[in-house]
Order: structure tokens, then sequence, then C-alpha cells
């Protein structure tokens, strides 16, 4: 009780101390460019005193900059990539946290008919029978990833129609919609991305709810074996806070136009 | 009204506002882009002075590797300053990487062969105007390079602002190194390119247009210090 007046007043006194607790989270462009962030570190920060830098990449390059030690806790969303950087000893327990759905988008003329199917294999196989335009992350993303796996088990390979009509932009979600909107393409974009984008032009979700679209989140903090600098201390409060009901709570209560963005499943996992 | 008209209204509405996330990024944009520029100020200059007027083996090489080098893409700059910063890296220790800090050096490194390119072109013009006179002083190369340097002022002030353009303008580097963490290292270019890949294009142009603003006053000021300069010398 006694400390935690002492700490009470130290912080009322220094403001500036709580901004020197601060954790970095290599995370990806959907979760930041959604605003999931924007909503719910600074409840994060208000509960603990502890602010994060959010670096946004590819979930690819995210995983990467946590192997080197740059960040001290990731939230990611390929799971097999995350189950190797787990099994490389970089860093661990992995918790899942959210999930959200992948949608497949493209332009409301629809010239490969895919509106009529909620089967994702059969839209991608109309896609690529059509030839029409598909603007690939190509990236090594989460989305690229999953857009890869779900070609995979449509039994096409996309990589005969590189250059023509399947398109790999090697760039985050935003850029990717951008590049789709301007050339009418099909694409695979989170959810979360596609309902905080503003520069739609002619593009619509045609294929949605197949359950192969999930896309399922997890938080991983940096291993201190490995890299003895990382906060582990910090980053252990902050997958605490994630994955317990402040931040799932908090989780569901971000919306766009009453839409809810990423659903908490900590406790399923 | 088109994306563009907006993007003018939305652009004024920043600066009347004085919205203070922006004025936050623009403060950051101009410290990080000022300190990189003094930083290769104090490498460039004297290195241009010196490849100005001294002649030794291995010179012409040097002023062809500084032009090369004024081509350098920003991202790989970063990446190389990304890579010596890393955890993992050979400075990794210091913990600099996704810090302002980390911004500054990968611009400082980006504008310093800038400025030594340019700053030779300007003062070896100067040093065959004046030459003999130094000579005729009995200044060697190494005495000269400060009163070329002083000679040339003016006209080294042009290659600053070619300097300090090339630093606020580039994104490639202070992305890579600095992480675009908001209210940490998130600075004008940056911020461009996020609100490029939200889709909200008028926004993103808006900032574009301040930072161009801002870049014009800068450019102002220092014609401004220039001719009061003018005045005053003459």
């Amino acid at each position: 009780m006694v400390t935690r007046r002492v700490l009470l007043l130290s912080c009322l006194a220094t403001p500036a101390l709580a901004q020197d607790r601060f954790i970095t989270l290599a995370s990806t462009t959907s979760t930041e460019q959604s605003g999931l962030f924007g909503h719910i570190l600074p409840l994060f920060t208000r509960a603990t005193g502890i602010a994060v830098r959010v670096v946004a990449l590819g979930t690819g390059q995210a995983l990467d900059v946590g192997r080197r030690g740059d960040a001290d806790v990731l939230l990611v969303h390929d799971r097999a990539a995350e189950d190797r950087f787990v099994e490389g000893g970089f860093g661990g327990p992995r918790r899942q946290v959210m999930y959200n759905d992948f949608v497949l988008i493209g332009p409301g003329a629809d010239p490969a008919g895919i509106a009529m199917t909620r089967d994702v294999g059969e839209a991608l196989r109309r896609i690529a029978g059509a030839r029409a335009p598909f603007v690939s992350r190509g990236d090594r993303s989460g989305t690229h990833a999953a857009e890869l796996r779900l070609w995979q088990e449509a039994g096409v390979d996309p990589v005969a129609g590189r250059g023509q009509w399947y398109r790999e932009v090697g760039q985050g979600m935003g850029p990717a919609l951008n590049t789709a909107a301007a050339q009418d393409a099909y694409l695979l974009s989170d959810r979360g991305t596609w309902l905080a984008f503003r520069n739609r032009q002619g593009l619509k979700v045609l294929v949605e709810g197949d359950a192969r679209l999930l896309n399922q989140y997890g938080v991983i903090p940096v291993s201190p074996q490995r890299h003895p600098h990382v906060k582990a201390a910090e980053a252990a409060s902050f997958v605490e806070w994630l994955i317990g009901p402040e931040g799932q709570a908090a989780i569901a209560g971000y919306r766009i136009g009453g839409e809810p963005l990423f659903f908490p499943n900590a406790t399923d996992g | 009204m088109g994306d563009l008209g907006s993007a003018v209204l939305a652009a004024i509405a920043l600066i009347r506002d004085g919205d203070p996330a922006m004025l936050g990024i623009l403060g950051l944009s101009l410290r990080v882009s000022l300190t990189a520029l003094g930083i290769a100020a104090l490498v460039g200059l004297p290195l241009g002075a010196l490849l100005a007027v001294a002649r030794f083996p291995g010179r012409h090489a040097l002023v062809i590797g500084l032009n090369a080098l004024m081509g350098l893409p920003p991202v790989v700059a970063g990446l190389l300053i990304y890579l010596l910063l890393s955890r993992s890296g050979p400075l990794g220790r210091f913990g600099l990487l996704f810090t302002p800090t980390a911004m500054v050096i990968a611009q400082a490194a980006l504008i310093a062969p800038i400025l030594a390119a340019l700053s030779r072109g300007v003062l070896e013009a100067l040093w065959e105007e004046y030459a003999d006179q130094l000579r005729s002083f009995g200044a060697g190369p190494w005495r000269a390079v400060p009163t070329l340097l002083w000679d040339g002022r003016f006209a080294l002030l042009t290659v600053l602002l070619a300097g300090f353009g090339r630093a606020a303008a580039e994104v490639g580097a202070v992305m890579v190194v600095g992480g675009n963490i908001e209210g940490f290292t998130r600075t004008m270019t940056t911020a461009i390119a996020l609100e490029t890949s939200k889709g909200d294009l008028p926004l993103a142009l808006a900032l574009g247009l301040v930072l161009m603003a801002i870049v014009l006053g800068v450019n102002m000021l220092a014609q401004a210090l220039r001719e009061a300069a003018g005045r005053g010398g003459a």
C-alpha cells in the first residue's frame, strides 16, 4: 500500500518518468493502419505507465526485427512463421490474442464473376481462369502467406501469371489496396485495413465468410536469453494485459462505423 | 471538389489550427534534418575544400566516388545504418535503432557526400581565382581551407540548402532506421507515406504541402540572411 502510494506520488511528481518506461512492439501494418493500436495502446499505457513504441511492418519483417533483438515483443499473424520463430528459440511462448478475417476484394464490375460464390478456392480459380488482374502483397507478410496458402489449397499456381494478371507489389496492405483500386484488380485484404481504407474507388468485398479466411493474431515476447537487453518484465506485462480481460475488452471495443474490426479470443487458446 | 482542392484546404486547416500532433511531427522533421545537416557540414565542407585545393594520389578517385555517392538511394543508406545499429549489429549495444538519433546518423551519412561533392565543385572554381594570391602569402593547401570556406560562404549556403532539401525530403532512410513510431520517430515524410498507405490521399498531400511550405520558408530565411550579410559586408 505504502509502496503503491510512493509510486503514485513519484509518477505525479515526474510525469516524464512514465515516458521513460517503454517497450518496442514490432507489429503488422494491418493492426497499425486499421487504427487498433491508436485505440488500445493508450489504455495499456494508462494502466501500467509503460509507453509502447510501435514499428509497423509486414509479419515476416516484424519477426526478423524480433530475431535481431530490435523489439521487445511482437504481435503478428502468420502461425507457421510464428511457430518457427518460437522453435528457433528467439522468443515465446506464443499466445493467441484475437482474430479477424480476410476478405476477397475486387472491382464492382467483377469480371471473373466471383461474387456468386462463398468458396474462396472457387473464387481464386475463377480469377485465374479469367486471367483477371490480381494484386498480391508479395512482401512475406502474414497476409501474403495467407494468400499463397489459399492459392495452393485452390490448386492454382498464380506465379504462372506473374507480370501479366498476377501482380506482386512487394508493399504493405494500404499500397496494395491503392494499386488494386487504380487497376480494377482483385486482392486479398484483412478486413481491418479494408474498413479503415479511404481510397476505395470501385472496389467492393466480393467473397467473405469462408472458414479458410480466418486471420489469427498471436503475441510473442522476444527471448531475454537470446537478447539480454530486451525489457522482459515490461513485455510480459504487455502480454498479460493484452490477453487479460482489460486488453480483450479494449480490442472488442474498437469499432469503425459500428463494425468491430478484431475479435478477442485469447481465452480459447 | 477534387482531391487536389481538398488537399489544399486540408493543408491550410493544418497550418491554421496548429494541430499539435502535426506540429510535433514537423518539429521532429526539422530537428532531425537540421542536426544531420550540421553534422554533415562539419565533415563534408572541410572535405570538399580540401579536395578543391590539395593534390594527392587517389584524389581523382575520391572525387568520383563522392559524386557517385550523391546518388546513394536513401533506402540503401538507411539499410546500412540499420544493420550497423541493430542489436545484432556492431553498434547494437547502444540501442540506437528506432530512435531520432538513428535518423540523424542516417541522414548525415546520406548528405555528407553531397555537401563534400558540391562544395568541392564550388570551391575549386574559387581556388583557381585565389590560388596565386594565397600561395604568394605562403599559404599551403591546409592553411587555405578555412580561408576558402569563409570566402565561399555565400556559395556554400546554396550547397547547404541542397543538403537540407535532400534530408527533409527523403523518406527511405528515416523509415527504415526510425520505424515511423508515432510520437517518437514519425517525421513529415514517413507520415505522408503512412497516410498514402491508408488511402487518405488528400491528407497525405496536405502534409506534403505543409512540408514544402516549411522548406520554402527555410530557403527564404537563408536568402534573407545572405542579403543582409551582403549589405553588411559592402
